[in-house]
């Protein structure tokens, strides 16, 4: 039986079957994760060239990088699910939106953390009020503001469409990080992989930061499966409980 | 409808200056942060006039994130909200009266006060006109942006604090422009970089005007079903 795109948005609307599949995914979305990450990581540090400048401090680059990337896709798939909750009411959508939030905004953190490491040697300084260093501290008060909704409104229906609603009007800001190294002249240097006239980066440093965006990538999707199905089970035991109470009480 | 606007704005404005709470209380909480400025820095002259523009920027930021809260929760409690939100005016144009009432009870006196308290911070008097112009321009967005943390806060106890959590994110570009308006004239080049900076501000004014009446409405359908 083929179903039509539609019909299966709909299907997995279904917990149980939701459930079902995320099971059989795990265990290889695992595997290619790991797997990605490690032969990307031996490549970064034993088998690329140091660069010419930066010498062997540019080895940050393979984690800093895709963090950041991961950062603003981890804050994209929240909005975009806030977004699915908000219009279709699509029951899944809000435990994405949930349980993406603490990955993306350990990621934030790590690009935070590395982007500093990196900066000491390299600009002389651990921080830098510029665009970027800026807009990307901004995403990770966002990430927090948004955990901290959640937290405070006791009722989940209720928390995940204020929150929704929140993720929504902090979406402005990732056209912002994006752009930012654009529109403000600033010490962080600007895009040099995702251009219109191609990367300027050695294809020998292409290869181990691509394999790493690949495996980081792939690292989200599991940890966003893993937090799902948490939180589904979590939400089971919260029904339980009500009905166990209600049960005892009559 | 435009009466039902009018007259909830008056009310709100009504409220705000009977109770006295809302406006006098602002502008008291923006003079005691600018007042702490020197005695924290220190009182040297040069360094204040440097600090000025940012430090009486953050006071009003932090001033005008105090009278948050009150925006919906008072009418939330007092069940005066559900007659509204059965009323003829949607729940936007409601957000669009509380707001604006917000600015005029709140946003105009931090404004008003900005300059006497630049004086205790050694602001050039040259400058005090370019400052009053870029507050003038930035203050509307933090009350329509504000709207919408009110909004998503509504009937969580002690919701004041999460909602100036989730807020000032929001005001980050206001604060970076209203400053860039007033130092960019510091710096020699007038003109160019000031007006930018004015131009943006008054940008995120209106562009504010739209989107947090929509997010103020949404996150109180949501809280509020």
């Amino acid at each position: 039986m083929s179903l039509t795109a539609a019909q299966r948005f709909h299907a997995y609307a279904n917990p149980a079957r939701f459930m079902a599949l995320s099971d059989r995914l795990l265990t290889p979305l695992w595997a290619a994760a790991l797997l990605t990450i490690a032969v990307g990581l031996w490549f970064a540090l034993f088998n690329s060239p140091p660069d010419y400048q930066q010498g062997e401090t540019v080895r940050i680059m393979y984690v800093h990088v895709p963090s950041a990337w991961l950062a603003m896709f981890g804050y994209s798939v929240m909005a975009f699910a806030s977004a699915i909750a908000l219009i279709f009411r699509h029951p899944l959508a809000d435990v994405a939106a949930k349980s993406a939030a603490p990955i993306g905004a350990a990621f934030t953190f790590l690009a935070l953390v590395t982007g500093s490491l990196w900066g000491k040697p390299m600009w002389g300084t651990w921080w830098e009020w510029d665009a970027r260093m800026t807009s990307v501290l901004i995403l990770l008060f966002l990430y927090l503001g948004y955990m901290a909704l959640w937290a405070a409104i006791e009722d989940p229906v209720r928390a995940a469409r204020a929150a929704a609603v929140l993720a929504l009007a902090g979406a402005i800001n990732i056209p912002v990080i994006r752009y930012s190294v654009v529109w403000w002249n600033t010490l962080h240097q600007p895009a040099s992989v995702f251009r219109m006239d191609g990367p300027t980066i050695a294809p020998s440093m292409l290869l181990p930061l691509g394999l790493m965006a690949i495996g980081f990538t792939l690292l989200f999707l599991a940890l966003h499966l893993v937090r799902m199905r948490a939180e589904i089970m979590r939400r089971r035991v919260r029904a339980l409980r009500l009905a166990r109470a209600s049960s005892s009480e009559a | 409808m435009r009466r039902a606007f009018l007259a909830l704005a008056a009310r709100d404005i009504r409220l705000a200056a009977g109770i006295g709470g809302g406006g006098g209380m602002a502008v008291f909480f923006f003079l005691t942060v600018v007042a702490i400025v020197p005695l924290g820095v220190g009182p040297d002259r040069p360094v204040l006039e440097l600090l000025a523009p940012g430090m009486l920027w953050v006071g009003l930021l932090l001033a005008s994130l105090l009278t948050l809260d009150r925006m919906f929760q008072a009418d939330v409690e007092d069940g005066s909200f559900d007659l509204l939100s059965m009323g003829p005016l949607p729940l936007e144009l409601v957000a669009v009266a509380k707001s604006l009432a917000h600015w005029v009870v709140t946003g105009l006196p931090l404004v008003v006060a900005a300059p006497v308290l630049g004086i205790l911070l050694n602001l050039p008097p040259e400058r005090m006109p370019l400052l009053v112009m870029a507050m003038l321009a930035g203050t509307p967005a933090l009350s329509f942006i504000g709207a919408v943390g009110a909004a998503l806060t509504v009937g969580i106890r002690r919701g004041g604090l999460l909602a100036s959590l989730l807020v000032l994110p929001f005001y980050i570009p206001v604060l970076i422009f209203g400053v860039g308006a007033v130092e960019a004239a510091a710096g020699g080049f007038e003109g160019q970089a000031g007006m930018q900076a004015m131009l943006l501000l008054g940008a995120i004014s209106l562009a504010s005007f739209v989107i947090g009446p929509l997010g103020a409405a949404a996150a109180l359908r949501a809280n509020l079903r």
